[in-house]
């Protein structure tokens, strides 16, 4: 399953459609699992009346999570020694969200290999919802 | 926001990762290749948020005969003083997988601190903190995770809400 530094190209791309039509139901999963049952996520009476919001959104924490399914889907299980994200643009129930992971170096460091990655998940409207950087091990 | 004792159970990281909608049976299946060449099953990269379900001081858990600030007969459980603090950055540094059945404890520190100055003149305040998350009995730093929280010269823009 794992990238091998072999035949990896910098500039290789991986990319998939990580959710389609989000639902409160996803978000509410997420709230439950998470410990973070802030009610902006869960409550549409909350987050409309009081809060002032159109909507529920989602937590950036599951955007991130999704975002790591498309690195572990490409660079392989337990192989990530660094995800970080920069979180852009609320994620709202309905939104689709695609995410494009791109190879920007391939490293020898000590008898193991790496690959530094881009990633980036944006929604149906091409707005970056999280934009961030990996690092992962590969096979030589 | 110091956890003494987290768990990392089979079945959160099972719920975890149906939540995030990941299919992958490295989360739930012990008897998987890649469990059994990993040594049993792992937690997905952004699982050790979890670990607030064992943080008694979190602020977005409803506790026990304590006033909720979600919705009931009204829309608001109280006027909660909402601070409009948003998650700017999340990062991670994985040591090593994190596995099932192991017992984590955190160490918890304040990260710098900094401004910005916005296009319209507002101030943003930035706060870093850094969490590590390390097996209980042995100390191994397995997980460091680093968060950066923002808060805005106004409540509630474009970003993610997060009151912890």
């Amino acid at each position: 399953m794992a990238l091998s530094a072999s035949t990896l190209k910098v500039g290789d791309t991986h990319t998939d459609v990580l959710v389609d039509n989000l639902t409160r139901t996803q978000i509410v999963q997420y709230a439950g699992v998470s410990g973070d049952y802030n009610p902006l996520h869960s409550d549409e009476v909350y987050a409309t009346q009081a809060a002032g919001y159109p909507s529920v959104f989602a937590h950036g924490m599951l955007t991130m999570g999704i975002t790591g399914k498309l690195l572990t889907d490409w660079v392989g299980d337990g192989r990530l020694t660094k995800f970080g994200v920069r979180f852009s643009t609320q994620v709202w129930p309905g939104d689709t969200l695609t995410g494009t992971a791109t190879i920007a170096a391939i490293r020898e460091e000590a008898g193991q290999w790496f690959a530094d990655l881009t990633v980036e998940t944006v929604n149906h409207d091409g707005k970056a919802v999280v934009s961030g950087t990996a690092t992962a091990r590969l096979d030589a | 926001m110091t956890i003494e004792c987290f768990p990392v159970e089979a079945g959160h990281i099972m719920m975890f990762a149906r939540a995030i909608g990941d299919p992958n049976p490295v989360y739930s299946d012990p008897s998987c290749a890649a469990a059994q060449a990993l040594g049993g099953v792992i937690a997905p990269p952004t699982f050790v948020v979890g670990g607030s379900q064992f943080d008694d001081e979190v602020a977005v858990r409803p506790k026990i005969g304590q006033p909720w600030f979600g919705s009931g007969r009204t829309p608001s459980g109280f006027n909660r003083e909402s601070a409009g603090i948003l998650h700017a950055e999340q990062h991670f540094e994985y040591h090593r997988p994190l596995l099932a059945g192991e017992v984590l404890t955190t160490v918890f520190r304040e990260g710098e601190r900094w401004e910005k100055t916005n296009r319209s003149g507002g101030i943003l305040k930035f706060e870093e903190s850094v969490t590590e998350y390390r097996v209980k009995a042995t100390g191994e730093l397995v997980v460091t995770a680093r968060m950066i929280k923002v808060m805005p010269p106004k409540p509630a823009g474009a970003a993610e809400s997060k009151e912890a």
